[in-house]
């Protein structure tokens, strides 16, 4: 059965993936609704991780297939987009929530 | 050394930053500590990558270069937007990052397609790439549909006749074309593209009918999807770091949203399925026997403020757009000179994301501890003299409470209408932003302040520091 063999190669992902899942819901459990747009925002920058898969794509992209190239380049634009607009927009975000006691 | 050993640690590492970054986001004091904590992971994650790539092959200083390039640029363009954006269009700047996620995943799809289709034993990793195509696709249309959405270009649901059937129909169509090149074994290019574009079409059609009010929920839900197309690149490469960091945005994002759908009290295949904001089901009904309405100056509202011993203000999107943020916060200090209690009563919802009013205010210097969640502040309405609603509308409809035909049915609000007096500011009687009309406005205890919030709260200002 292909199935199985292919879930059998891919069993630690199969772990990472239920597990994460865990550790995902676990962590939002219990957050204040005044740090929802804050996390979602976080969250955001999180999944910008799929700009490293971009630079797979093009690390292993042949220097000459100009299409991938281009749309290899297009995708890591988009992916440090996600990246860095995520975590300064998050930051900005948290920056108003200094104490001004202490 | 082995230098595969040194990228694992590292992806190791970046996943721990990630969920120890998560966990600290979900705390007000370790908040931006979080972030940074996973921004770091990220930057390790992304260096790490480039420096140490898997396999043998030789890699030519032109795609280095590309790379490189294509970093500086998104850097520059993504630390700009976001250090320029005002507060206020926030939630639009998050729905366009979210966007621009699921392109980066569907721009993978596509280059991979070719290096995997129409080989022996690569069906399931085709399917994998598949689905990572049509959700970053799904994604990154709806994401900008949302960002039209909150950015107001686009501010009218829009429904075809029985659009819900059209939009299931076309949701299957997409995944079993995409199951149909997965499992066909021939590469089909053009097939390929093809679901491409139906994925695109869907996530506009997903969008679009959509009420404004529950755009929140959506780019919630869109921000999970992106997580889940980015976990599904981490299946197909076997890397570590993008599964972890995908799927735990894609289940912390899809609690978060039922988190949300909560706070508004609608469970989500209404907001998926379910008709809201659109004009049709909150027609007029009967306007004659609803009373009048009753204005107030602005001396008369300064005069009831001064003299009262508790205020509580009642802040909402209209505060945001008008930029009143600050002049709300001066008005807080002098009433407070005066002796009068203030606090404001946060909606979950106000605003256009859940928490978007903290931190608006948190902006403009209000104590933290004078924003009220509202289960703590609705028993203090009947202690209060005066509550003054600036720019909110749905969140004190007390249709949610005693109209069960009304679209916000069901929906906790704030209980505004047991305090002595309330003062409404609006720009006008329009209905908000669910397009439902509200019955607190007919109340007698209440008077309708007309104007721009920031010009309204400067006159009162104004108004209350020549008074004695």
């Amino acid at each position: 059965m292909e199935i199985i063999n292919f879930i059998g190669s891919k069993i630690e992902m199969i772990y990472i993936v239920i597990l994460s899942v865990f550790v995902g819901v676990e962590l939002i459990g219990k957050v204040p609704s005044v740090l929802h747009t804050p996390l979602m925002s976080g969250a955001n920058a999180i999944h910008g991780v799929v700009i490293v898969g971009a630079i797979i794509v093009m690390l292993n992209t042949d220097p000459d297939n100009y299409t991938s190239l281009v749309l290899g380049s297009v995708a890591v634009i988009l992916g440090t987009l996600n990246v860095v607009g995520g975590f300064v927009v998050t930051d900005r975000m948290l920056e108003m929530f200094k104490r001004k006691k202490r | 050394m082995n230098t595969e050993y040194i990228l694992a640690i590292i992806y190791l590492v970046a996943s721990v930053t990630f969920v120890v970054g998560l966990k600290m986001l979900s705390h007000p004091d370790s908040a931006r500590k979080g972030n940074l904590v996973a921004a770091f992971g990220m930057f390790l994650a992304i260096a790490g990558t480039i420096m140490f790539p898997r396999g043998e092959k030789e890699i030519s200083g032109l795609i280095y270069a590309l790379i490189a390039g294509s970093i500086v640029i998104g850097t520059v363009v993504g630390w700009m937007t976001a250090q320029k954006v005002k507060m206020t269009k926030m939630p639009e700047l998050v729905s366009l990052f979210n966007g621009m996620g699921g392109a980066c995943a569907a721009a993978i799809s596509i280059i991979e397609y070719s290096h995997y289709a129409g080989k022996e034993n690569m069906e399931l990793s085709v399917a994998t790439i598949m689905a990572g195509l049509i959700i970053g696709t799904v994604s990154f249309s709806g994401s900008i549909i949302a960002f039209l959405k909150l950015n107001g270009t686009m501010n009218k649901p829009v429904r075809l006749p029985s659009y819900n059937i059209i939009n299931t129909i076309m949701m299957i169509a997409v995944f079993v074309l995409g199951a149909f090149i997965a499992l066909g074994g021939e590469k089909n290019a053009f097939l390929m593209y093809a679901t491409f574009a139906l994925a695109l079409i869907y996530g506009i059609m997903f969008v679009v009918p959509i009420g404004g009010a529950d755009m929140p929920v959506v780019i919630s839900l869109l921000n999970s999807f992106t997580g889940l197309a980015a976990a599904f690149g981490g299946f197909l490469y076997g890397n570590q770091v993008m599964l972890t960091g995908g799927i735990l945005v894609g289940s912390a994002g899809t609690l978060l949203t039922l988190v949300m759908c909560k706070a508004m009290n609608r469970p989500l295949q209404n907001v998926i399925f379910g008709a809201f904001g659109g004009g049709s089901a909150a027609g007029p009904k009967g306007d004659s026997d609803k009373g009048s309405i009753k204005d107030i100056s602005v001396s008369d509202s300064a005069v009831l403020m001064n003299y009262a011993k508790k205020v509580i203000i009642v802040p909402g999107y209209g505060l945001a757009v008008a930029q009143a943020q600050h002049v709300i916060h001066e008005l807080e200090n002098l009433l407070n000179e005066r002796g009068v209690e203030v606090k404001y009563a946060i909606h979950p919802v106000a605003g256009r994301m859940p928490g978007h009013m903290n931190v608006l205010l948190a902006e403009s210097n209000v104590d933290y501890s004078k924003l009220v969640e509202m289960e703590e502040i609705n028993p203090e309405f009947a202690t209060t003299d005066v509550v003054v609603v600036i720019g909110a509308n749905d969140v004190v409809n007390p249709a949610a409470k005693t109209d069960p035909s009304s679209p916000i049915y069901g929906m906790p609000i704030l209980d505004v209408e047991n305090a002595q007096h309330i003062i409404v500011n609006k720009r006008s009687m329009n209905a908000g932003y669910a397009g439902i009309d509200n019955d607190l406005f007919y109340n007698t205890k209440t008077s309708m302040l007309f104007g721009d919030a920031k010009k309204v709260l400067t006159e009162l200002v104004t108004e209350l520091k020549s008074m004695n």
